[in-house]
């Protein structure tokens, strides 16, 4: 007879998602296992087989004698359904069994929206939510990945926070884990122990007092807990892990490529990024070793493209050098190569011709804001004369698409800087009139605006986010003066945005709207189909907060901020001169044109910045 | 062009049509076996699959036709090397020139097991066995141009009828494959329609063998 979970199979939408068995899967024979850990990705299999940290973290722990690392994801709704009706406890494809069953459970959170996922699938596994629920070592549930620079939202349900650059703290940890699991240690014992490693944050051992007007009143450390947590970076990417025998999905994923990451950090300082700061300092891998990973990458796999992944990729010192002997191997061996988030300078320009040679796609600017002046005020120094220029290049060269992101709601920002974004566009657009080599192609011009939300680490981590309301009213102002047909505008719905920036920002007391709001059946909220904002707006008005707290209150320089127990390098005086500069619309220049002092070069001990 | 013969079971029975050919693509570049690409302005390896399987059904004798540039390899060579390249569930069995032209093809052999989670109804051999030798079996079939109603029994040249044990029912059709095609699923539909009490809980498919129209194996 036929097991339920194959007679389920065949009734939901891609049900290779669910089964594993993949090329380059790892399996192991459970004699030889230790320490089982279930490795969540708080989203569906597309999205977390496309997620580079997941990857190198599946590698790493399997990497470990005695430790088998499984992979979890979180099922699509349809699945979901069938589990729930026919009682069938959340798996974990490798060896299709029970999450339940695992020694550790080990999350990687990289968008606050994903939270209710979280919990979501500890329900599906049938594991307790809070961490007090849970007595033993079995079942530690730890969690890693940049939302948990501000870990607070999730405090209650995680046992223990890994903070920062995964690849050697996972192994201290299993390592730990290993021991307290053969000398059958209490998980107070296990717990004590392991936030004694650096980048550990363990939640319960700190109490959180609050004012009476709600803020922040102190962070009281509990059994000698550490004041700080640091978090952890690779110093030496050269000899860090890096998976080149990666598992080769059967079926379609996100991103469908091989990665190479040519460095971490970034030289550029955009005001609003969490990652620009947060990733900080800059350390590079070198392009030689980056060449031998990419061979081996796609001799092992055999896909046909691959993406130099970075935050910034023309400030990559390398790049030549690495696109110089990338270029001929993917043209003998019919690989794409792609490279994204590439400046607008003239290297770049060139480097694009070269790799036209293979297709053509569209233009992809974020000049984020439409004014010089609120550009900025955020530092995100892309010039007009920038933009218009590569237009120009490109419209000459044939290609008649062009996609533009900026944001609206950033601090200072005033109906003249919105509307300078409709006079760019039609800056754009008349140098395609001018410029282009083929009319009849037509031009189209994708507009796309995103609610701003001021993310914790950053100089606008105490900015006021607008209203929904005035930011509908932005978008609207901003539509009435698109006038084109070559025009397609799209703006992101606020309440996503909204609830973004409340999580962003949370503290401890948002756990029980989680709590409440996945029960009312909250999930998979990064995707329209599912998202739905008064589940939450009444769960929290049922836990007695408002969104408006976190969101449209801004938070005061003095204020003691719930992340402020997280040190990610760059300073708090940095971050606040920063914000300084934005007022005074001034920029900072990038940190090649003289180091801005952040502070983060300090936890450097064996390698320079490399800014 | 070589072609290879190939089983999917297990696991990778879930594995889609399109989502076999890439997989195929990769497991060639994998092997050191580089395709040919196709002509024009979006070139593909030259890899095709005859008659794609729906998903969750189970094969032993599907076909894949490609096409190799670089060095002659071995027919036996290109098996062993894709063997090693393949995930678990999709395994070459031959690979051989000469193959007969795809339009030849005409019937093939599948196996249906039909659970029944309390025990075979009872009489259900025989009411199966009588059911399956009517002239007519109607049976709707939803296509791009809305539902249609369609006759199988043309389709169905012969259909046995054996208990595997207490819960399972085992057929053994032979049925129409290419111009016109039956979907094996269409005789579990045309059960529930007209034999609503022998509905199974789940119903298992299995390829075993394909045919000429003369009956003779094809390759």
């Amino acid at each position: 007879m036929t097991d339920l979970r194959k007679r389920i199979l065949p009734t939901v939408q891609k049900p290779a998602r669910y089964t594993g068995g993949e090329f380059n899967e790892i399996k192991k024979n459970l004699d030889d296992v230790r320490v089982r850990v279930a490795f969540c990705f708080p989203d569906t299999y597309e999205i977390g087989m496309s997620n580079l940290g997941m990857r190198i973290l599946y590698g790493v722990m399997n990497e470990m004698d005695g430790v088998w690392c499984e992979r979890v994801f979180a099922p699509w709704g349809d699945m979901e359904e069938a589990m729930r009706h026919n009682k069938l406890p959340l798996w974990a494809l490798e060896s299709q069994d029970p999450v339940k069953e695992f020694d550790m459970i080990a999350f990687t959170v990289g968008y606050e929206m994903s939270y209710s996922n979280i919990l979501n699938m500890l329900r599906l596994a049938e594991v307790p939510l809070y961490a007090k629920d849970r007595r033993g070592l079995k079942n530690i549930v730890f969690a890693g990945g940049v939302c948990t620079f501000n870990p607070e939202p999730l405090a209650p349900f995680v046992d223990f926070f890994s903070i920062g650059e995964g690849e050697e703290i996972t192994q201290e940890i299993i390592r730990l884990y290993d021991r307290a699991k053969a000398e059958q240690w209490s998980k107070d014992a296990f717990l004590l122990e392991v936030s004694k490693i650096q980048g550990v944050y363990v939640p319960s051992f700190y109490r959180h007092e609050y004012n009476d007007d709600g803020t922040l009143k102190a962070i009281v450390p509990l059994y000698n807990a550490p004041k700080k947590i640091t978090k952890r970076i690779i110093e030496n990417l050269d000899a860090a892990y890096w998976p080149t025998k990666g598992i080769v999905a059967s079926t379609e994923i996100v991103h469908d490529r091989a990665n190479l990451e040519l460095f971490r950090g970034c030289i550029r300082g955009c005001r609003f990024c969490q990652a620009g700061f947060s990733c900080r300092p800059v350390r590079k891998r070198s392009p030689e070793v980056l060449f031998r990973q990419a061979v081996e990458t796609l001799e092992n796999s055999g896909i046909n493209e691959i993406t130099l992944s970075s935050l910034s990729t023309s400030d990559y010192r390398g790049l030549k050098e690495l696109t110089d002997a990338m270029i001929p191997y993917c043209e003998q061996n019919r690989v794409n190569l792609s490279v994204p988030s590439l400046r607008a300078d003239n290297f770049s320009r060139e480097l694009m011709e070269k790799l036209q040679t293979v297709r053509k796609s569209g233009l992809t600017f974020a000049p984020e804001a439409g004014t010089q002046r609120l550009r900025d005020v955020i530092n995100k120094n892309l010039t007009e004369e920038e933009i218009l220029t590569t237009c120009i290049n490109a419209f000459s060269g044939g290609w008649s698409n062009v996609k533009l992101y900026f944001m609206l709601g950033l601090p200072t920002e005033t109906d003249e800087d919105v509307l300078g974004i409709a006079a760019l566009v039609y800056k754009i657009i008349q140098a395609w009139k001018e410029h282009a080599s083929n009319k009849k192609r037509g031009l189209r011009v994708h507009v796309a605006t995103a609610y701003f939300v001021p993310k914790p680490h950053t100089p606008f981590q105490w900015e006021k986010q607008i209203t929904p309301s005035e930011y509908l009213r932005r978008c609207k102002l901003l539509k009435e003066h698109f006038y084109s047909k070559s025009i397609e505008y799209n703006y992101h719905s606020p309440d996503l945005s909204r609830l973004e920036a409340v999580f962003a920002r949370g503290d401890r007391r948002l756990a029980p709207v989680l709590e409440e709001a996945t029960l009312n059946g909250a999930r998979l909220d990064g995707w329209d189909e599912y998202f739905r904002y008064d589940i939450w707006r009444d769960a929290m008005e049922k836990c007695g907060l408002h969104a408006d707290f976190y969101t449209t209150r801004g938070y005061d320089e003095e204020e003691l901020l719930p992340w402020d127990i997280i040190d990610v390098g760059v300073t708090k005086k940095f971050l606040l001169r920063e914000r300084k500069q934005a007022y005074g619309e001034k920029v900072t220049p990038d940190c090649r044109h003289g180091c801005a002092g952040c502070g983060a070069n300090c936890m450097l001990k064996e390698v320079d910045c490399d800014a | 062009m070589p072609r290879a013969l190939f089983e999917k079971i297990g696991n990778s029975a879930y594995i889609s049509h399109l989502d076999l050919m890439r997989l195929f693509q990769r497991a060639f570049k994998r092997a050191g076996l580089p395709l040919t690409h196709t002509q024009g302005f979006n070139p593909r390896p030259s890899v095709s699959i005859a008659l794609p399987l729906s998903l969750g059904v189970e094969s032993h004798c599907e076909l894949l036709d490609f096409d190799l540039t670089g060095d002659s390899v071995s027919c036996e060579e290109i098996k062993e090397r894709l063997n090693s390249a393949l995930v678990d569930g999709v395994r070459v069995l031959q690979v051989y020139e000469g193959g007969s032209k795809i339009k030849n093809l005409s019937m093939l052999d599948c196996t249906i097991n039909l659970e029944y989670d309390n025990g075979i109804p009872a009489d259900g051999l025989r009411r199966l066995s009588d059911f399956f030798t009517a002239q007519n079996i109607v049976v709707e079939k939803s296509g791009k141009n809305g539902t249609v109603q369609q006759d199988i029994a043309p389709m169905i040249y012969s259909l046995n009828v054996n208990a595997c044990d207490a819960n399972i029912i085992c057929l053994e059709a032979r049925i129409a494959c290419q111009n016109p095609s039956l979907n094996p699923i269409q005789i579990v539909a045309a059960i529930r329609k007209y034999l609503p009490d022998l509905t199974p809980d789940y119903a298992h498919f299995c390829r075993q063998e394909i045919y000429q129209a003369d009956g003779t194996v094809f390759r």
